[in-house]
């Protein structure tokens, strides 16, 4: 708990310094949909802060590969497919995910991100309980 | 120096994720296993994080002016609408399912594993699918 304590922390502050510096809400899935989209001018901020949490990857691949990022869940090779398709169309749609309304917009008091995170706890919570029941576990 | 703020913003925000245990999938499926045994770890990086938001939010909206722009870019949008709803649930679908949401997708790529690298294919294939039906529509 204590580790989860301190990485919220980490988020928290990074999301912070985006707003105090740059004035901006940190969503990674409104990040990448404005990175796909022709439309938007504003993409070297994008790409920089990706390349930050991309350096970070590899700081904790080096660190530890296997703390950071053992994947030990029933999933086949399709779920992971099938999932991102839905995670990446799911969170344009819906204008955010865990970082953009799950941290951003709960700490702003926002009743959009408010409703938004219930709904996809609530729609994660079923999700895995017919995950578990086709796969036979997490 | 603006980009190397965002850029150090980033860092901090992977390393974050990866200290949390949102990089773990089977601590997120834990989280979620409200029904099974539930893990109840990740309530701390939803505390932590919203935590230190809420207050540094309060403290930098008094300014009026973010530090490198002129103004803050925040969302305008109010109220609940069926976007919003299908777009969470659908999201919330996805993300129970691999226990990867957006984040922690890229910043496991860095692993090389395979399974990483699928889930955020698949993910910018659905963006480019929703903005595509979003063009067409508009038209």
């Amino acid at each position: 708990m204590m580790n989860a304590l301190i990485g919220g922390a980490l988020i928290g502050i990074a999301v912070s310094i985006m707003l105090l510096f740059v004035g901006r809400v940190t969503g990674i899935s409104g990040i990448l949909g404005g990175l796909l989209n022709f439309e938007t001018t504003d993409k070297k901020w994008r790409i920089f802060f990706l390349l930050g949490m991309l350096f970070g990857g590899l700081l904790l691949r080096n660190y530890d590969q296997d703390q950071f990022f053992k994947i030990e869940t029933k999933a086949l090779t399709i779920d992971f497919v099938i999932a991102g398709f839905l995670v990446g169309f799911g969170t344009l749609l819906g204008n955010g995910c865990t970082s953009g309304h799950g941290v951003c917009g709960i700490s702003r008091l926002s009743l959009r991100s408010i409703f938004a995170t219930v709904l996809f706890i609530s729609s994660g919570i079923l999700s895995l309980a017919i995950f578990k029941y086709l796969r036979g576990d997490l | 120096m603006k980009f190397f703020i965002i850029f150090i913003s980033g860092f901090i925000f992977s390393l974050g994720l990866g200290l949390s245990g949102m990089t773990q999938p089977h601590i997120v499926k834990g989280f979620l296993d409200v029904f099974g045994e539930w893990d109840p770890r990740l309530i701390g990086v939803m505390v932590g994080a919203i935590t230190v938001h809420s207050i540094a939010y309060r403290l930098t909206i008094k300014r009026g002016s973010p530090l490198l722009e002129k103004s803050f870019q925040l969302p305008v949008k109010t109220g609940i609408d069926m976007r919003l709803t299908v777009g969470s649930i659908i999201f919330g679908l996805g993300w129970g399912w691999a226990g990867i949401c957006p984040g922690p997708g890229l910043v496991g790529l860095l692993s090389g594993d395979v399974r990483f690298i699928l889930f955020i294919g698949s993910l910018l294939i659905g963006m480019f699918v929703f903005q595509a039906s979003q063009r067409k529509f508009l038209k």
